[in-house]
């Protein structure tokens, strides 16, 4: 019994040695990547979570991936592991945007590169060595522009409420920033609430019940992601009125729920935020762990659909 | 008057009136219920039906508190039993079919009853700390929703069990309806029986509850088992309202919730005595706030200052020795003994 536990520990430290040098000498193992997802907040992320899983499999990459369930300090907790553990690369998608100088600092002291995939930090650029993801203003602004197209020929004010994301996250403010930047130029178009729903059904659904019953003219609604759209028109169908028909309703993401519900015209339009970042974020991995310099921002691509569109591509959705 | 306030129930009743009166002057329609679509809408009605699975926890965690322990894994459960009763049914050829769906139902409340009954083992029988004990099962157990429901949401379309949380029968919320069921059942057991005296016998004094012959193993494995039944019942409200399981998300720090609504319900955390008017009373209070910043657009991002500074009046005023000093300044001669609540 003894002799196979130090077996298995002396098998370890030799792994550990392997990978440490994995970096210098690519011929001499697997690439070992420490990925922090955020969380399983929905099925986006859930998406997410598969491409990141299933291109590390197809990539030959050794893949340590850890759930932070929504709390930075237990993202800040297993980036310190991988730290440890002397992964390759450590890749994370990180909870709110600011408070990660500390910790990015000592994954550089540790020369191991950092990827920051989806969402965007604060810190300075020479902390980390890309950031590939999605560009939530221009998300945002996608549904503005939508949306001024679609009230253009409106006389009087337009009402329209706003389901937030998770308070102080990269998505919910940037995508913020971009629809309301986007539809300043109409001064009819008015947000007379917005509140956070947390980017899942069941507030999304709680809190646009509670936004109906205090206003009682609701033209439209921008929900941060389909999620709490789809909980939103449960709160909607609730409250006697046709989803999509009697409030317009824009989201972003474009999961397989949501454009179902967008084919069904219950939701007007879903601009793109692709999770399947996957290929692209191995492709990094391997440059990263073999020292080569990479470009500080990749945007990952992305487009809008409408219902008929929607009713088009929900064959081949993957997610 | 005096007699008035001095009813362990005045201050969470006045605490909740004057939050609802506060709502009419930012929403002059608070207080309007009317009919739509054959069921009864308005924003008293939403209080209730998503007070539902708060104020059900909140009754099942009195009964834990009220034997001295505490139960931290009811979020895990309301997650597992949504998860477990959406993927049966998710996986049936009719979704629609009553049977399929009672199936469910009864299979992720089995499971809740397996759950509260592992919590009480480990307390009653092993005398692990209760915080410790049900510590295990919250963290574990959104690991066994995200299992169930293999890290996806899975969606269903079953007009039977969206009855439980989302529908409404004779107009009512079904869900409202099902916590009156339970709060009935409950208080008619417990106050028309012993039970409720020897529940707080255990939680004043285990030991001498022994001496006298109580057999507190089997009430704590029974307070536990009740408190997840209530999870589960919750977890199948949640989901159902939605219409989805979401493993990671259904039910998050619902269990801190049921503690504060205990608590403000004017349940002592140390055990022994309690009340299950005050507990509904203290979940109507938490999900009040809750609208009340919806509707009154309290910007997201100090939410939770808004919330942390009306909790932390809401238990000033609950307190006696606050009270006394703040409001009888003048009158050092009140007495204040008579307030302290000696546990039976």
């Amino acid at each position: 019994m003894l002799r196979k536990l130090s077996a298995v520990v002396a098998t370890g430290l030799l792994a550990t040695v392997l990978t440490a040098c994995g970096g210098d000498d690519a011929g001499s193992g697997k690439i070992v990547l420490g990925f922090s997802q955020v969380g399983s907040e929905s099925g986006w992320r859930a998406a997410n979570t598969k491409s990141v899983k299933d291109s590390a499999a197809t990539a030959g990459i050794d893949l340590k991936f850890s759930d932070a369930q929504q709390k930075q300090e237990n993202q800040i907790a297993s980036i310190r592991s991988y730290i440890q553990q002397k992964v390759d690369v450590i890749a994370f998608s990180p909870v709110v945007v600011t408070g990660w100088d500390a910790v990015l600092k000592e994954a550089q002291a540790a020369k191991i590169p950092v990827i920051l995939t989806d969402r965007a930090v604060d810190s300075d650029a020479s902390l980390y060595a890309t950031f590939i993801g999605s560009d939530f203003v221009k998300e945002g602004e996608e549904v503005g522009k939508w949306a001024l197209a679609e009230f253009t020929s409106a006389t009087g004010p337009v009402n329209i409420v706003q389901l937030e994301g998770t308070v102080g996250s990269a998505p919910a403010i940037d995508r913020k920033k971009g629809f309301e930047a986007t539809i300043a130029s109409n001064p009819n178009m008015k947000v007379i609430a917005s509140q956070s729903g947390d980017f899942t059904r069941a507030k999304g659904k709680e809190v646009m019940q509670a936004l109906l019953q205090a206003n009682p003219k609701i033209d439209l609604l921008f929900a941060h992601n389909d999620d709490m759209g789809l909980g939103a028109i449960e709160a909607i169908k609730a409250a006697g009125l046709k989803p999509g028909v009697d409030i317009k309703i824009a989201t972003i993401d474009a999961v397989k729920d949501g454009m179902t519900a967008l084919a069904a015209n219950e939701i007007n339009f879903i601009a793109e935020c692709s999770p399947l970042l996957g290929d692209q974020l191995m492709e990094l991995t391997k440059k990263a762990a073999a020292g080569e310099a990479l470009e500080k921002r990749i945007v990952t691509k992305e487009t809008t659909f409408t219902p008929k569109q929607a009713a088009e591509a929900l064959s081949t959705r993957q997610y | 008057m005096r007699e008035l306030t001095r009813h362990r129930l005045f201050w969470p009743a006045a605490i909740l009136v004057v939050m609802l009166l506060a709502n009419l002057i930012f929403t002059p329609t608070f207080f309007r219920i009317e009919l739509k679509n054959g069921h009864l809408y308005g924003s008293l009605i939403d209080i209730l039906l998503y007070g539902a699975p708060l104020i059900l926890i909140a009754l099942g965690m009195t009964m834990v508190i009220a034997t001295g322990g505490i139960d931290l894994s009811v979020g895990a459960t309301v997650a597992i039993s949504g998860a477990l009763a959406c993927s049966i049914i998710a996986e049936q050829a009719d979704q629609e079919a009553v049977g399929g769906v009672l199936t469910a139902v009864g299979l992720a409340l089995g499971l809740s009853l397996v759950l509260g009954f592992w919590n009480g083992l480990l307390v009653a029988r092993t005398g692990i700390q209760p915080i410790i004990a049900t510590l295990i099962l919250m963290v574990a157990g959104r690991g066994v929703a995200q299992l169930i429901t293999d890290g996806q949401i899975i969606t269903i379309n079953s007009d039977p069990y969206e009855l439980i949380g989302g529908g409404y029968l004779f107009g009512f919320p079904f869900a409202v309806l099902v916590v009156v069921v339970v709060f009935a059942a409950t208080a008619v057991l417990i106050r028309r029986t012993a039970l409720g005296l020897l529940l707080e016998a255990v939680g004043g004094n285990a030991e001498a509850s022994r001496l006298v012959g109580i057999r507190a193993r089997r009430l704590l494995v029974l307070a536990y088992v009740f408190c997840a039944f209530c999870a589960g019942i919750a977890g199948l409200m949640i989901s159902s309202n939605i219409r989805a399981a979401d493993g990671n998300n259904a039910g998050l720090w619902i269990e801190l919730d049921a503690i504060l609504a205990v608590v403000i319900g004017g349940t002592s955390l140390m055990g022994g005595r309690f009340s299950l008017a005050g507990t509904v009373l203290g979940a109507l209070i938490i999900q009040t706030l809750s609208t009340t910043i919806y509707t009154t657009g309290v910007p997201p991002q100090i939410t939770l200052v808004f919330k942390a500074v009306v909790v932390t009046v809401v238990c000033l005023i609950q307190s006696p020795a606050f009270r006394a000093k703040a409001f009888h300044r003048s009158r050092p001669s009140t007495p204040a003994p008579s307030e302290a609540e000696v546990p039976a």
